[in-house]
């Protein structure tokens, strides 16, 4: 590497790591991440679960002998409604979970009933409140037990009874294809924030603190300048998306609870990680070359943040492309596209789907777009127009 | 004087600007351009001090910032010790200091990184770097400030350490606007014994200012600038004709400001 390039790369990275304030500002956000979607998930678990003791209770009207003596499987305290009007009532109010309305002589039309004689079944009511997590888990129990007595009484046949041990897809391959939909998104709204947290300050801010030009001054390369930026800037940037994904990977299963329990990131290999590292830091330089040009255009830090918006819709844009997209590419031109080609191979990476080709086509497409980010941009320093804008 | 090499060869350098529309309706005027730097001609020989003197929008500044391939010239050239400021920008730039407010030093580092700094990105060997930084920075005092941030430091003891950067390559030609400026009369004192020192080494020192009284101590020719053009150039003594430099400089203005109004 020239000696410009590296004088620049240290003196960026040496400006960033020397202020304890920018250091906290990167790594902050993976621990923010971890606490917030830590506590998302045991919100989100209490929000839709029902306390374990909890008694639901429900009143019958008509209750049959049949119902009498399956009901109690449930363990509901099942009474006998006085008035149905007042029971409704109570449902509204949320003091009663069920209302369950049986037809007068609800075994006996269920026996003569016949299917074949196209008048309408017996219809059983059940009023609940879907306002209350209670009254609606009690509906959904009711629902199901009376979905299997009625299969039972015509039972010609099952389909996977016991339901467990059929489906074959290995827990890692469940896991896989979950991290596959999510992790996309949020990496490179995490690689779009590390860049924009970075790049403008580097680049808009010396600006407008006058100091670029000082180092115009002097024989460097305006190649150099460009490139070391840039490569400093990429460094910084992915140490801020990893502190951010970390956070994510470990908060993961306390978001999910209990669905995805064991859930973690061991069930990748170091070649997956390895790739995943190689696919990041080149988006990363791609991100922090795109911001980079537009905080040259711009006079102040402020501004260039508003200039970056666009990269960011992008970059989010795509990520969101990546929970719909069904599994990474096979097509390798999708793998020229850059930003495109970085979700296309981290869905193949978290989907153990991923195309060696398409991530090693993505690097060299990624550098290909720095290096001519990187031309462009020494040229703006080069231009008196855009330095020294008023 | 004659025999004495020519470093600094100043060839009929124009520069203009676009004015904004705000910038019109503020001067009342419908130019959309304004030529600061108007066919503007001089040289500076080896070893010695050329001032520019001249009121303030002159066009001293953007001379001085043609000259240090900060912006580019619209039409002419410069020579600065033999290489063109238009077709060789980096050969005039490891050949130049350059001094001016408007450069401004990183706040978040200390003179001794950023004296490091500047003489890695001007190639200079670390033997040297630290032999040079050791007699420049006892020279200014700045050996005791040397692990101190930037931004914790005075005004004066920031314009000092700039100026030890903008010559940590021993530049042979070295170009200062407005060198005192904002300075207390102690270190404007050690700044203009400074320029003497460098003078006597046979350094080519081009300053800009508007103060008399620092053109009449330093300077061993004098071109005198208003609107963009050079109206006279020539050694002190020449210029002042027995008159005071700030008397002539008036008779000269009058003469010239009177003539195109």
């Amino acid at each position: 590497m020239r000696n410009g390039i590296f004088t620049i790369m240290r003196k960026e990275l040496s400006r960033f790591f020397g202020d304890k304030r920018l250091v906290v500002s990167i790594l902050l956000p993976g621990i923010l991440v971890y606490v917030m979607y830590s506590f998302m998930g045991s919100a989100m678990g209490s929000n839709f679960g029902v306390d374990e003791d909890y008694v639901p209770t429900v009143q019958a009207v008509d209750l049959p002998a049949s119902m009498e003596a399956l009901l109690p499987q449930t363990g509901f305290a099942v009474v006998v409604a006085a008035d149905e009007a007042a029971a409704k009532e109570l449902v509204t109010a949320q003091e009663l979970d069920l209302l369950m309305v049986f037809p007068k002589d609800f075994d006996e039309t269920v026996a003569a009933y016949q299917a074949a004689s196209g008048s309408p079944a017996p219809n059983v009511e059940l009023y609940y409140n879907s306002a209350s997590t209670n009254s609606t888990f009690t509906y959904q129990t009711v629902v199901a037990l009376l979905d299997t007595y009625e299969a039972g009484m015509v039972n010609k046949f099952d389909v996977n009874a016991g339901g467990e041990g059929y489906d074959l897809a290995t827990d890692e391959d469940s896991m896989g294809s979950l991290f596959a939909m999510l992790m996309p998104m949020l990496l490179m709204t995490f690689l779009y924030s590390g860049c924009a947290a970075v790049a403008p300050e580097s680049i808009a801010g010396e600006k407008e603190r006058g100091t670029i030009a000082t180092m115009l001054i002097t024989p460097i390369r305006r190649g150099d300048i460009a490139l070391g930026k840039i490569l400093a800037l990429g460094v910084i940037s992915t140490i801020s998306a990893a502190s951010s994904t970390i956070g994510t990977v470990l908060a993961m299963p306390k978001l999910m609870g209990k669905a995805v329990e064991g859930m973690n990131a061991s069930i990748y290999g170091v070649t997956d990680y390895l790739l995943l590292a190689a696919v990041i830091f080149s988006t990363v330089l791609v991100l922090v070359t795109l911001i980079s040009i537009l905080s040259a255009f711009a006079k102040t830090i402020k501004e260039a943040q508003t200039y970056a918006m666009p990269v960011m819709l992008l970059s989010m844009g795509l990520g969101l492309s990546g929970m719909f997209g069904g599994g990474a590419s096979q097509e390798l031109w999708a793998y020229c596209v850059p930003l495109y080609n970085s979700v296309q191979c981290m869905t193949g990476v978290f989907s153990f789907s991923v195309l060696p080709v398409g991530v090693a086509i993505t690097v060299a497409a990624n550098a290909a777009v720095t290096l001519l980010g990187v031309f462009v941009l020494a040229k703006m320093f080069n231009n008196e127009k855009i330095i020294f804008a008023r | 004087m004659s025999e004495k090499k020519e470093l600094l060869q100043v060839q009929a350098l124009t520069k203009t600007f676009q004015l904004s529309s705000k910038q019109q309706k503020l001067e009342k005027t419908k130019e959309k351009v304004r030529t600061a730097v108007d066919h503007l001609s001089f040289t500076a020989y080896e070893g010695e001090i050329f001032g520019l003197l001249g009121p303030n929008g002159a066009g001293k500044t953007t001379t001085l910032r043609l000259l240090s391939t900060l912006i580019r010239p619209n039409s002419g050239d410069a020579l600065v010790d033999g290489f063109s400021v238009v077709k060789e920008p980096d050969q005039v730039r490891s050949r130049i200091g350059f001094l001016t407010s408007e450069l401004k030093l990183e706040d978040c580092f200390t003179p001794n990184y950023l004296f490091d700094f500047f003489a890695d990105l001007h190639g200079v060997a670390p033997s040297v770097r630290k032999e040079r930084k050791a007699a420049l920075f006892a020279r200014f005092g700045i050996d005791k400030f040397a692990e101190v941030k930037v931004a914790n430091l005075s005004t004066g003891m920031k314009q000092k350490i700039s100026l030890v950067v903008s010559i940590v390559h021993d530049p042979d030609i070295i170009i200062f606007d407005e060198p005192t400026n904002g300075l207390d009369v102690i270190t404007a004192k050690v700044v203009t014994d400074f320029l003497e020192e460098l003078k006597h080494e046979g350094k080519t020192i081009l300053v800009s200012t508007h103060i008399f009284s620092l053109i009449e101590k330093l300077c061993d020719r004098v071109g005198i600038i208003i609107s963009g053009k050079m109206i006279l150039c020539d050694t002190l003594e020449n210029v002042c004709g027995g008159m005071s430099l700030e008397d002539r400089f008036f008779e000269i203005y009058k003469e010239t400001v009177g003539d195109e109004e």
